[in-house]
């Protein structure tokens, strides 16, 4: 258990959990869809310290754990290219594909580079014209004008050996795939504040509309997470579904518009499949006709590559809340962050490596973890 | 990857038409995007993603998220590393045996 203590303002979040204690009648299920407001919540006990009424539910909030494997693939079959820099994020380089990851890549001899923004592998480009230098975006709508910029930068300085594997997805449709659902158990939703920092506030209303489900626009930081989750138990105990932005501080109702007008000249929207949850229609984006020339997609002629999910892996159940992380019967056995089955155990961001991390291993977990892992894996 | 950390902008000038910044975060420098906040100026905060300045912030609510950063073990540094470096020591260690 922790303690208020740990939070940065001790005396607010005591006034918050209150609040939240004595307005709470019945019991309610609140939706996070941000990896960052999921590792809030593990490592500060938000969740153990809410009345039990209150049931946390960690939805598909990080992008490496939603990546699907066929993309995974394709990444490491065009990276095992003798003529290519592959670049990514860091998180990406331990997701497993179907038989390898990208450090496998690397050790074999393949020049795969973390970078920390997709410009750098723009310089890459640059500096290695006899090279392809190919870059894999991936990431929510926050992520994604920075994936679109290296492209129009590659476009406007001629670089004809720049390219990027693109799996972008769109939190708006992922909600609305979660609330349609027959399984769903939310009946109200933190949304992440970065993302609508780029896409403003205007895509959420309609949803809230259309499921009657409140939204509630909060940031990653313990507070905002506490603040948040006492706006959307207020709207639920009243009766009322809105819209609330509680995170004015850095979202604006317009959003960031010159970011959206390069994603509007870039990308366009498209299906995607989601790891663990499958095809969310108009859940993605891809780059549109005019920058077809660095999709690396068609450059590397991948597109044909689609590979099968581990039966393994719970992590689709885990993303939908329907089970906790510490609820599959992999999770710390045959799954660890070292040896991971699936994104949402890779990526530090993912649900399952923040139970890890933060041992909420009270599910049935042999002791020690680490050696049953290497027994099992080794 | 997710993680925007806010940063105090400290020079701006114009790479080949592209305004970018040199900003700080917390005693660490990196040179950074303002495209997306064109009229961003010297020493004002901003929430930097990926190499990329996205919305403005004020310096009280800058200064409290980078000691939040600090208070709960995140390491900017990490986050802001330069690449072709592993991601992280432990996950070097993940290669497989």
């Amino acid at each position: 258990m922790k303690y208020l203590d740990e939070f940065r303002d001790p005396e607010l979040a005591g006034r918050l959990f209150a609040d939240i204690e004595r307005v709470t009648t019945r019991p309610w299920a609140i939706m996070e869809v941000c990896g960052g407001q999921t590792h809030a919540i593990i490592r500060n006990g938000i969740d153990q310290l809410l009345p039990d009424q209150i049931e946390l539910i960690h939805g598909p909030g990080c992008p490496v754990c939603v990546t699907p494997l066929g993309v995974i693939d394709k990444a490491l079959e065009i990276a095992s290219r003798p003529d290519v820099i592959f670049c990514s994020f860091g998180d990406m380089l331990r997701v497993p594909g179907s038989s390898r990851d990208l450090f496998q890549v690397r050790s074999e001899g393949g020049n795969v580079r973390v970078v920390y923004s997709p410009l750098d592998a723009v310089k890459l480009a640059e500096e290695n014209p006899t090279k392809q230098v190919v870059f894999f975006a991936i990431g929510f709508e926050t992520t994604a004008p920075a994936n679109a910029m290296s492209v129009f930068l590659a476009k406007q300085r001629g670089l004809t050996n720049y390219s990027i594997l693109v799996s972008h997805v769109l939190v708006p449709p992922a909600i609305e795939a979660i609330v349609t659902s027959p399984t769903n158990r939310v009946d109200g939703f933190l949304a992440a504040g970065h993302v609508c920092s780029i896409m403003g506030t205007w895509q959420y209303g309609p949803l809230v509309e259309r499921h009657g489900i409140p939204i509630v626009i909060t940031g990653f930081e313990p507070l905002d997470v506490l603040e948040g989750i006492r706006r959307v138990v207020i709207q639920l105990e009243e009766g009322r579904a809105e819209l609330e932005n509680a995170y004015a501080r850095v979202v604006q109702a317009d959003g960031n518009v010159p970011a959206q007008r390069m994603l509007e000249d870039v990308f366009e929207v498209c299906d995607r499949r989601w790891r663990g949850i499958g095809e969310i229609p108009l859940s993605g984006w891809r780059l549109n006709r005019r920058y077809r020339d660095f999709d690396a997609e068609y450059r590397f002629d991948v597109g044909a590559i689609d590979s099968p999910e581990s039966t393994l892996c719970r992590s689709g159940e885990v993303l939908q809340g329907m089970i906790k992380p510490n609820e599959c019967e992999a999770f710390g056995v045959e799954c660890t962050p070292r040896y991971p089955l699936g994104a949402t155990m890779v990526s530090s961001e993912g649900a399952c490596a923040a139970y890890y991390q933060y041992r909420r291993l009270d599910a049935p977990v042999p002791v020690p973890v680490e050696m049953t892992a290497r027994v099992h894996v080794g | 990857m997710c993680l925007a950390i806010p940063g105090k902008v400290q020079a701006v000038r114009d790479d080949r038409g592209t305004r970018m910044a040199t900003v700080e975060f917390g005693g660490v420098r990196k040179e950074i995007c303002l495209a997306y906040l064109p009229d961003v100026v010297v020493d004002e905060y901003v929430i930097v993603h990926v190499g990329f300045a996205i919305s403005r912030v004020d310096e009280a609510s800058a200064l409290e998220t980078l000691q939040m950063f600090r208070d709960l073990g995140i390491d900017i540094h990490d986050e802001l590393r330069i690449g072709d470096q592993p991601a992280s020591s432990s996950a070097t260690e993940a290669a497989p045996v």
